[in-house]
């Protein structure tokens, strides 16, 4: 077969390449402020690459480059959401960015890098590639932060994810330094055989299995290496925000599926033991200290801890309804947190962040249509029905009593609970409570238009979750060849 | 215990101990004189694993290229000690309580047991092996796609980097050509509309009128 044929699994991450180095270059010949050129170059890139995949796919799995990228139904519909929010996220951001004169080309080049290591690492199935793919992303990531230079909070939040981040990374690679040490190989199903051979030392594997798991655990933000995120989801632009909590979630649970569920399934005692403990902090933590925040990012930050932690107990109730019902989960929360986040840089404007919870008292006279897709959000996030985030929550809850655990969903309902309060708090300020502030809301026709669609997709998926639960239930058996 | 086995505990005792400097010294040129140090020892461990190509890069990049800049940068900062220091103490306690755990919990999963073994045969390679072509043809070929990979990396590197601290200063002076050849009369001349009376030159005329006589 022609070499290049062969490479047709790889055609989206090459063409997504070719495009950000086009689109640096095209860049520097674009003067406008509004810099239209580059943003609908970006966006043709962003549909050329799910055209690529969609026209790519092969059925089964298919490995190139000697076992180190892998191509499977789970990375397709991965890849293909992630390229959905990261064109939703310039669609969100691109008033915002250009009233604060950060929307450069700069800014989109490093978003379609970051894509590229999002992608690499949904598709990677050797601990390189998986390692490489996670710092491509990091290191665009920990610019965009920055971007913001006279911002003193921002050069802040980029310094603290920049030390800690490089922190987890150095733990990681310790960890699978051991696990190499220990198995000989990198590649995750070769890892995989060989502990399940019990060729393997077990006492190494298990050191070097607490260091990959606080490795994860830090790119994931849960407790208790959950320090960086209100900080950086507080510090960073709101666009930059957006990015970070929306489609990297869905890079780093493929991440995790390749590294604990892939390679080292034959220590799933070990780990789920982990993972419970993180996941239980995280869910307390993240919904107690949210209650106690007025600034509204900082309380998303601690809402994302609380989810990561219900993310978890997916992957602990195992099997096809534990991972099936954690994809869901990711899914659901990246859609849910595109709406809230873009809701904070739609009613923002210049010299004004609308991301205090004083700044959303009565909405419902300002503008009464924000005001319902803030419900809606606010509602799914809860978890509330008839949204898709009770569904999300139910599903993830179905799996964790079915697999036995049912002490730990008494624990996650609780939390949830708990967590209700603030959530529901937004909606009695926007509902109940007289506006601060009457200055109009200017809504852009493109960034409204996609919030409600945002929302009412929170409500259409809620009401008819089936056909996303399949898709999720499908890819996950096929990946990871379930019963 | 054999010659290697005791030359590795030399460079890793050495390797430790100034890593352990690096962030205990007070004087931070001190600091990246030990972090050579630490990098010098870790090129001797790789030669003992048989990778002469990665410890000569290591000590050519590292300790010849990275540190004597890094020296440079060290020595223009005007690096206040004594703030770096603020609230140290009050969070020792903390820090060495949790150093503590972690130690007594490693020790207690790795310490009481047999030395651990990797299961991997580890074969011993003769003197003229080339370690420099095995790494390049592995590089290339098996290990193309983390190499394209880190190049990726390092252009993301260079555009954050030049993203980050590239300002436009507008106190610059510089030269636009097309504006220069745009320009009209109007914008470089002004005609001024005087009035013109008698009285108020008569001063003059008398002058003149003088110089006449």
């Amino acid at each position: 077969m022609d070499y290049l044929a062969t490479l047709s699994p790889l055609y989206a991450e090459i063409f997504l390449l070719v495009m950000a180095c086009t689109i640096l270059i095209v860049d520097l010949f674009v003067t406008s402020l509004g810099k239209t050129p580059t943003y609908l170059l970006v966006q043709i890139t962003l549909f050329g690459c799910a055209f690529l995949t969609v026209s790519t796919y092969q059925p089964g799995i298919v490995h190139l480059f000697n076992n180190m990228f892998v191509d499977d139904l789970m990375s397709d519909v991965l890849k293909l959401l992630s390229y959905l929010s990261m064109s939703m996220v310039l669609v969100y951001s691109r008033t915002y960015l250009m009233v604060r004169g950060l929307f450069t080309g700069e800014f989109m080049v490093l978003l379609l890098f970051s894509l590229l290591g999002m992608m690499v690492m949904i598709s990677a199935s050797h601990f390189l590639s998986l390692y490489m793919g996670l710092e491509l992303l990091a290191l665009s990531l920990y610019a965009m932060v920055a971007l913001q230079r006279d911002s003193a909070i921002s050069t802040e939040a980029a310094m603290k994810y920049f030390i800690l981040g490089a922190l987890a990374s150095g733990l990681l690679l310790y960890g699978i330094s051991m696990l190499y040490g220990a198995t000989g190989t990198l590649e995750v199903n070769a890892v995989s055989d060989v502990i399940a051979r019990g060729a393997a030392d077990k006492n190494l594997l298990v050191f070097g299995l607490v260091f990959v798991v606080a490795g994860l655990a830090f790119k994931l933000g849960v407790v208790p290496f959950h320090m960086w995120v209100p900080d950086v989801y507080h510090g960073a632009p709101t666009a930059v925000t957006l990015l970070i909590s929306s489609a990297p979630k869905l890079a780093v649970f493929a991440f995790v599926m390749r590294i604990l569920v892939e390679g080292l399934q034959p220590l799933l005692v070990h780990w789920s033991g982990m993972l419970i403990i993180l996941a239980v902090l995280s869910m307390a933590v993240g919904n107690i200290v949210a209650i106690a925040q007025t600034n509204l990012k900082r309380m998303l930050a601690y809402s994302t801890i609380a989810h990561m932690g219900f993310l978890l107990l997916g992957i602990i109730s195992g099997g096809l309804d534990g991972y099936g019902s954690a994809m869901f989960y990711a899914v659901v929360y990246v859609l849910m947190s595109l709406g809230s986040f873009g809701m904070i840089m739609l009613l923002s404007r210049e010299g004004f962040e609308a991301d205090n919870l004083n700044d959303f008292k009565g909405l419902n006279q300002r503008s009464p249509w924000l005001a319902f897709m803030t419900l809606l959000l606010m509602f799914s996030m809860a978890g509330v029905p008839p949204t898709v985030g009770f569904y999300a929550k139910f599903s993830v809850l179905q799996a964790a009593v079915s697999a036995g655990y049912i002490s730990l969903a008494v624990i996650a309902i609780l939390f949830s609970l708990i967590g209700a309060f603030y959530y529901l708090r937004i909606v009695k300020l926007m509902y109940f409570d007289a506006p601060e502030s009457h200055a109009t809301i200017s809504v852009q026709p493109g960034s409204g238009l996609l919030i409600s669609i945002n929302g009412l997709a929170l409500l259409a998926l809620g009401m008819l979750p089936g056909s996303l639960m399949s898709i999720c239930a499908v890819a996950v058996k096929q990946s990871l060849l379930l019963p | 215990m054999s010659f290697d086995t005791l030359v590795f505990y030399m460079f890793a005792a050495v390797a430790v101990l100034s890593a352990i400097s690096v962030i205990t010294v007070r004087n931070p040129v001190h600091a990246a004189l030990f972090l050579v140090l630490a990098f010098v020892s870790s090129a001797g461990i790789w030669l003992l694993l048989e990778a002469e190509f990665l410890a000569i890069t290591l000590v050519l990049v590292y300790v010849g290229a990275v540190m004597v800049l890094f020296l440079f940068v060290v020595m223009m900062l005007d690096i206040n000690i004594a703030k770096l220091r603020e609230g140290f103490w009050r969070w020792f306690p903390f820090g060495v309580t949790l150093a503590i755990v972690m130690v007594i919990q490693m020790v207690a999963v790795v310490g009481n047991r047999p030395a651990m073994e990797t299961g991997v045969a580890i074969t011993k390679h003769a003197a003229n092996h080339s370690n420099t072509k095995e790494l390049g043809r592995v590089i290339y070929t098996d290990y193309v796609y983390p190499f394209e990979l880190a190049a990726i990396v390092l252009l993301v590197a260079i555009i954050a980097a030049i993203a980050l601290t590239l300002r436009h200063r507008k106190d610059a002076k510089s030269q636009d050509v097309a504006q220069q050849v745009m320009v009209k009369k109007a914008d470089r001349i002004r005609v001024i509309p005087m009035p013109s009376g008698y009285q108020e030159v008569s001063g003059y005329k008398e002058a003149s009128g003088q110089e006449k006589t």
